[in-house]
């Protein structure tokens, strides 16, 4: 097609083609409950809800070059006000829920007001630091946090009970935090995000506000990251140090990658991926951490660029 | 803050000097963000353990775990770093999956009990110092630490190895290109610094004890140390240590549930001013 032929149809920009492709995708998701059992649609759940924490990073990683290892902690910060919110102030699910995404976003934006004058190894070790406070401060701040034995609550409101129910929630709000993160990465502000990660020098000397733009990147990301801990907080109706710990922000960035990095929706692959292997595997073992950091080691030397960007490697090298 | 407070601060900076110089010396010539450092200390601190109530000897137990530490970096380094070299990032995360590793097998060997390393006969009880009663074997700590860092002074300022360290620290291939073999500098380097953290743990695991998540613990401190001090300096971690050790001790007499803030919030202040920290220098790419 040549650019003097007219533009191309689009509903809300998407080409037909993926408008098609994204009704089908969401039709088999949602048909997914009708055969699975109980627990598979559990495992579902949980895939949807770390594939939205996947793509929050991937805003960052892929899209602004900086890869960040603090989203478990603000993942976990809303699922801690959730918890906190319904069980402790007795606050109604949705207010709750909607509490705990504006504390994980202004957990976000502080971590951005440091974080953004650094790059590279710096970022992830900053991240990385912040991200051990949060842990520190649900450890040990017990009375408020239930310290290490976490806070239990019913998080879920009535009607969202069944795992069907809560499946079918959690499928349209990831379905509508993909598109929104979708239109994000694409936006003027998308792009010039890509433009900081390919040229921060380019950007500056072009008159872009670089730390601005990367504060906004990061609170966004941080925004979304806190829908997925709400969500989680509802699906488990617990939270502990665990869920904020480095654990959860690595296997967060780790799924991103499986998915490929600037991919986004690989995140939802890389999620499937990951929470799949760590099912069948703790079927026969304990040993899943291990497992974990095995598979960290392996993707890191002989598939950095994920499983899909593998995969479609080794088919083109076939191909020749 | 009391003396005895003082000392406490003094103290746990010795300890952390230990760590962190291990951290920064492989972060400042090697550029590898090493996460399995705080893994390699719990791991050291174990072994150190394990050695020293099998042995009896203390002496024994830091040998064991500085020798056990170092062969651990070996692997690291030439088992699975060599394949992800030049990319910064996934170094990173390798090691981070490398901590794993060690810390669920440590996991599997000790369990999840807390242990705490046996003191020998001659630092236990305490001593008289600065008109407080303070334990012997803490005095022994900062002792080591100042040792430590005298020992690394002289080798960094006085030796050919320090030498071509620092001169690696500033421009690695320069260095190469003037015909030194490098790469057995950094797997030197390695090693050492794997070795600094084994001696770190078992120092730490007599009088913080040993328990499954002191590595992320110890991690954080040594991020902290080695972000306020700056990569590759010396100085850096000593003054960072010191900060960071009288800081945690004073946040954690104040405001005992909060005191990885009164770090962080200097941390954060620094890092506005200067993102390399206060002995950072820009890397010359």
């Amino acid at each position: 097609m040549t650019q003097a032929t007219s533009q191309p149809m689009k509903i809300a920009g998407m080409t037909p083609r993926a408008v098609v492709v994204a009704l089908v995708v969401l039709a088999v998701a949602a048909a997914l409950p009708l055969v699975l059992t109980n627990y598979q649609v559990g495992l579902a759940t949980e895939m949807l809800i770390f594939g939205v924490l996947a793509m929050s990073i991937d805003i960052l990683a892929g899209f602004a070059g900086r890869t960040s290892l603090g989203h478990g902690a603000i993942f976990g910060v809303s699922g801690y006000v959730v918890v906190y919110a319904t069980a402790q102030a007795g606050l109604p699910p949705l207010p709750a829920f909607a509490l705990g995404v504006i504390a994980a976003t202004l957990v976000a934006a502080i971590f951005a007001l440091l974080a953004v004058r650094t790059s590279g190894v710096y970022f992830l070790l900053l991240t990385l630091a912040l991200g051990m406070i949060v842990w520190g401060i649900c450890l040990r701040w017990t009375q408020v946090t239930g310290g290490e034995n976490g806070m239990r609550g019913d998080v879920r409101p009535p009607w969202l009970v069944t795992h069907q129910a809560f499946y079918w929630a959690v499928l349209a709000g990831a379905a509508v935090v993909s598109y929104a993160m979708w239109r994000f990465v694409r936006s003027p502000f998308g792009l010039t995000l890509l433009g900081i990660r390919d040229s921060e020098s380019r950007m500056r000397s072009l008159g872009y506000n670089v730390p601005l733009h990367l504060f906004i990147g990061f609170t966004v990301s941080g925004f979304f990251a806190g829908i997925a801990g709400a969500l989680y907080a509802m699906f488990n109706n617990f939270v502990s140090p665990s869920t904020v710990a480095l654990a959860q922000s690595v296997e967060g960035v780790l799924m991103m990658i499986a998915g490929g990095v600037g991919s986004l929706f690989g995140g939802f692959v890389g999620a499937a991926a990951i929470i799949a292997l760590e099912n069948a595997v703790s079927a026969y073992t304990e040993r899943w951490q291990m497992v974990l950091g095995v598979t960290f080691i392996l993707i890191m030397i002989f598939a950095p660029e994920g499983i899909i960007g593998t995969l479609r490697a080794v088919l083109t090298r076939k191909q020749r | 803050m009391n003396t005895f407070q003082l000392l406490n601060g003094l103290t746990f900076a010795a300890l952390l000097f230990v760590v962190a110089s291990g951290f920064t010396l492989i972060f400042g010539l090697l550029r590898i963000v090493n996460l399995a450092h705080g893994a390699l200390y719990l791991f050291g601190g174990y072994i150190g353990f394990a050695v020293a109530t099998k042995t009896g000897s203390f002496v024994l137990g830091g040998l064991g775990a500085m020798a056990a530490i170092a062969a651990i970096g070996f692997v690291l380094d030439q088992g699975l770093l060599r394949f992800v070299r030049g990319n910064e990032l996934r170094q990173v995360l390798l090691t981070l999956g490398f901590a794993f590793v060690l810390n669920d097998l440590a996991l599997v060997i000790w369990g999840g009990d807390s242990f705490t390393v046996p003191i020998p006969q001659i630092l236990r009880g305490g001593m008289r110092v600065l008109g407080v009663f303070y334990p012997t074997y803490r005095l022994f700590v900062l002792v080591t630490g100042i040792v430590v860092f005298a020992a690394l002074w002289v080798l960094l300022n006085h030796t050919r190895l320090g030498a071509l360290i620092r001169a690696g620290v500033d421009d690695a291939e320069m260095v190469e290109a003037s015909g030194v073999n490098i790469r057995r500098v950094f797997l030197v380097t390695f090693l050492l610094g794997s070795a600094l953290a084994g001696l770190g743990g078992l120092m730490g695991g007599a009088f913080l004890s040993l328990y499954p998540s002191a590595d992320a613990e110890i991690l954080v401190f040594s991020l902290a140390v080695v972000i306020i001090g700056g990569r590759g300096s010396l100085v850096g971690v000593g003054v960072g240590s010191l900060l960071v050790g009288l800081l945690n001790t004073l946040g954690q007499v104040m405001f005992p549930e909060f005191a990885y803030f009164v770090i962080f919030g200097p941390m954060a202040v620094l890092l506005a001013f200067r993102p390399l920290g206060l002995f950072g220098r820009a890397v010359s790419a």
